[in-house]
């Protein structure tokens, strides 16, 4: 096992995280609804069925960051550092939605109930909207230069920024339909979740059809994304720094690896069936489960289309050279041996978190 | 430049000083809850439920908000930070990832069986997910702490100029360093002291409205046991801690008592005045005030009565102590000119690398071996930019040590009323109720004795973010002074708000008392 091994091999735990945090976000896809007009008992039911489930996403986000730290140090002090204001609101929604559940319901509540419902409803459009943007810049690119040897120039900052500090990919649509997206998917697993653990025909029936406006609405966000994917042209690297333009290089990632290819399918068709299957079968309860495992096989697809096959998984739209590629923006191979090793428990943990869950909802 | 770090420092201090609100309660609480049903479940009476449950939900309140102010934290080291995440990610990003992973994951899923698990886990498996919240947030701080220390202490690394930052060489060396066992173990049981001190307060509050007597004494022995033991172990590590410091940043220790020109037998300033005028290459006395303890500091940063301790002064002209003896280093005004030798060395190392050029690169590396030591002081112009803040490290030191002190006294006074004379806990004296307006007054003091800490410890380090490797200014990221301001603005008056909440819904469940609190 060598260098490479670890690199890629960190790639592949970072999609897993990155799966299981858009799936997770099915928490932000119930809370961007809970303002919509309904009886209140209904709300209450809403909140109360994925209330002790958001500690899930934001671990699994804290995760996420850390292992991202730890094994690709180089993106996180880019990305970070550079698209200020997206992460900037995306935190603040994970904080105030941190004490929103426990204290939108406690006495003694000063900023009132609708107070934590509005911040909750925040952190459910904005959670989303801007994680799945700042995830589509894996393929559309970033306006950021890198140059290690600042550390000791006259700049003095590493990595560069244009000056709306990451605001600008917003300008640009692929990324908001990719951030909308991620949303209206969001919103179909929490339908979906909704309609397996709230036993009561009107709540499902309430769902079923707020499933078929999102899950409309995802399926052509979906379509468009998966057509621009396609078609775009992609950065392929030639040397450690070295990069060229390659015409449908996403396609070729995609295609060209069955591997890739037949999970992205799969996903995709588990996530269809899972819609399709709940809208035309009332009965049918159990869709969350294929829609969720369909989820996490999709992004992780798109994560090894994202970084795998000599494609630096953040381009930048500045300067060609300062992308970044899984090789040249990791951690030492002692520091991902390492953390090689400490991830090897991390079965272990799913597994009790599993456990328990499980316990909780018997 | 200079506003966007400062901007930049105080937004992380902001945020930490926040999240330090809330985690030593959950710290020191957690304990006490988990002993509490340990009670329950070896007694098995209702009283104990009650104690255990009322307490819990307490718990359940702070740590909340703890989750919710710590998210930033993680994330502030790459929006802000962000040559800093570079220069030595390798190295502290594994701590924080190791925390994600195991800790904090775990701690949360405990937590949710803690609260919420009373009916759907037996009281075995309950009482071990009391237990394993508070492991799982205990191990949460050590790596957190591992991260810290590693900040002060720098171990278990090395500089690769080929990729031009530090890359991490020895695992167990970061994880287990000396500075971070003795951090880890002076946080962790100053928390169990605060958690101590925070159950004194509240049951106090029931004893002065002459409420639930019997719950008020029974948390106040258990409480103050915790206590006790915190503020014990805690002097204990204190003492720990000022010998690493003595040790590994004497700068740091010479600020925290605005020492200036050491001495053997160096006394110990019990309290005194900083002169403000004061500076390193002036004749003005340190000191406009002071009571000192004959050969204090000596004994306590070194155990030996007549040990040097250098000043701040001594320290610039490169005086240090080494294995007992008092040798000459390197002066400062030398370490600044090495450090940009090796800064130059390693702009002529890339070059050199680019072009292909082996002689210049063996040239351009040798010269940055031999000046690495000093690489981070070559982002000083003058000496007195590696002087820390004097004045505010001398006062948040000395503040911490005289309510350390005071806290000692209170919880051992305490804990023997309670198990010896009970009635003088709610006694009064000229219509004064002694004890519990001492135990109120004692919940803020303790935070601010625990606040103080800190400062000391991330004001005392200053210049630098790295000792003696990246200073502050050479850390931060591209961003411009207005973004920086907007987010302190927001955070500062967020986390205020959500404070303010939390203090609410905390004081409305005190007020409704045990019996009304449980579910």
């Amino acid at each position: 096992m060598d260098y490479t091994f670890f690199q890629e091999y960190w790639w592949f735990l970072i999609s897993v995280l990155g799966a299981v945090l858009v799936f997770l976000l099915f928490v932000q896809g119930a809370q961007s609804m809970f303002l919509q007009k309904m009886p209140e008992q209904q709300r209450e039911s809403l909140v109360g069925a994925v209330a002790h489930r958001w500690e899930l996403t934001f671990t699994t986000l804290v995760v996420f960051g850390g292992a991202f730290f730890a094994s690709f140090p180089l993106f996180y002090s880019t990305s970070f550092g550079g698209a200020y204001w997206v992460w900037m609101l995306i935190l603040l929604g994970f904080v105030v939605q941190a004490v929103s559940y426990k204290y939108r319901s406690c006495e003694g509540n000063i900023l009132g109930r609708k107070t934590y419902d509005i911040f909750l409803f925040l952190n459910g459009v904005i959670a989303p909207v801007l994680l799945g943007g700042a995830v589509s810049t894996f393929f559309f690119g970033s306006d950021f230069t890198i140059s290690r040897s600042n550390i000791v120039g006259d700049s003095g900052i590493i990595s560069q920024w244009g000056p709306w500090h990451g605001l600008e990919v917003l300008a640009d649509w692929r990324v908001v339909v990719f951030g909308l997206m991620v949303l209206f998917l969001s919103r179909v697993i929490a339908n979906l979740w909704y309609i397996n653990q709230i036993d009561d025909e009107g709540t499902r029936k309430w769902n079923r059809h707020q499933l078929l406006v999102n899950g409309a609405v995802f399926v052509c966000l979906y379509l468009v994304v998966l057509a621009v994917l396609l078609t775009a042209t992609g950065y392929e690297t030639v040397g450690e720094h070295e990069f060229r333009l390659v015409e449908y290089k996403y396609l070729h990632n995609i295609c060209g690896n069955w591997w890739v290819l037949t999970v992205l399918l799969a996903g995709t068709v588990a996530v269809l069936a899972g819609i399709i299957v709940s809208l035309v079968r009332p009965s049918f309860t159990k869709g969350i489960w294929f829609a969720g495992a369909g989820t996490v096989l999709v992004v992780m697809a798109l994560f090894w289309a994202a970084g795998y096959f000599a494609t630096p998984y953040y381009p930048s739209s500045t300067d060609l050279s300062s992308s970044l590629t899984i090789y040249n923006s990791s951690s030492s191979e002692f520091t991902l041996k390492v953390m090689s090793i400490v991830s090897l428990f991390l079965p272990v943990v799913a597994a009790y978190i599993g456990w328990v869950w499980y316990k909780f909802a018997k | 430049m200079e506003s966007v770090i400062t901007l930049s420092r105080a937004q992380f201090a902001l945020t930490a000083f926040y999240h330090w609100m809330f985690v030593p309660l959950t710290l020191g609480l957690g304990i006490f809850v988990a002993i509490l049903e340990t009670i329950w479940y070896r007694k098995r009476k209702q009283e104990w439920m009650d104690l255990c449950k009322f307490w819990m939900k307490l718990f359940g309140i702070n740590f909340a908000i703890g989750v919710a102010t710590g998210i930033i934290l993680e994330f502030e080291f790459g929006t802000n930070w962000s040559n800093y995440s570079w220069f030595v990610g390798d190295i502290f990003g594994a701590p924080l990832a190791i925390e994600g992973i195991f800790a904090f994951f775990c701690e949360s899923t405990f937590f949710a069986v803690m609260m919420f698990g009373w009916k759907k886990f037996s009281p075995r498996s309950h009482l071990a997910a009391t237990w394993l919240t508070i492991i799982g947030a205990t191990f949460s701080a050590w790596w957190i702490l591992v991260a810290n220390s590693w900040m002060q202490h720098p171990v278990g690394m090395e500089f690769n100029p080929d990729q031009m930052r530090n890359v991490m060489t020895d695992f167990w060396a970061v994880a287990f360093s000396p500075v971070a066992v003795n951090k880890f173990c002076h946080t962790v049981f100053s928390s169990w002291s605060l958690g101590g001190v925070f159950v004194l307060g509240v049951s106090a509050w029931y004893l002065l409205k002459g409420q639930h007597i019997d719950f008020a004494l029974k948390s106040i022995k258990i409480g103050g046991i915790v206590g006790i033991t915190g503020i014990l172990l805690t002097i204990f590590t204190g003492d720990g801690s000022a010998v690493q410091v003595t040790k590994v940043q004497p700068m740091k220790l010479a600020a925290m008592e605005g020492l200036y020109e050491g001495q053997e037998g160096t006394p110990l300033i019990g309290f005194g005045i900083v002169n403000p005028d004061k500076t390193y290459d002036n004749d003005e006395d340190p000191m406009l005030f002071e009571i000192s303890i004959p050969k204090g500091l000596s004994v306590l940063g070194r155990h030996d009565l007549n040990a040097f301790i250098p000043g701040i002064k001594d320290i610039i002209d490169g005086k240090d102590v080494i294995d007992g003896e008092i040798v000459n280093t390197v002066p400062y005004s030398e370490r600044i000119e090495r450090g940009k030798i090796a800064q130059a060395a390693l702009r002529d190392y890339d070059n050199a690398r680019k072009s292909g050029d082996s002689e210049a690169l063996s040239l351009a590396d040798s010269t940055l071996k031999a000046n690495y030591p000093y690489f981070g002081y070559g982002y000083f112009n003058k000496v007195d930019e590696a002087i820390p803040n004097v004045q505010l490290v001398f006062y948040t030191f000395h503040l911490m040590v005289i309510i350390g002190g005071y806290l000692l006294i209170y919880l051992l006074i305490a804990l023997i009323l309670a198990y010896r004379k009970p009635h003088l806990l709610s006694a009064k004296w000229k219509k004064i109720p002694v004890f519990p307006l001492i135990a109120l007054v004692s919940i803020p003091l303790v935070w601010i004795c625990h606040q103080c800490g800190w400062a000391v410890a991330e004001v005392g380090r200053q210049p630098w973010t790295i000792q003696d490797i990246l200073p502050v200014g050479a850390a931060i990221s591209s961003v411009s002074e207005a973004q920086v301001l907007t987010t302190f603005i927001i955070f500062a008056v967020l986390f205020t708000v959500l404070l303010i909440a939390e203090l609410s819904i905390m004081v409305k469940q005190i007020k409704k008392g045990p019996a009304e609190s449980i579910d």
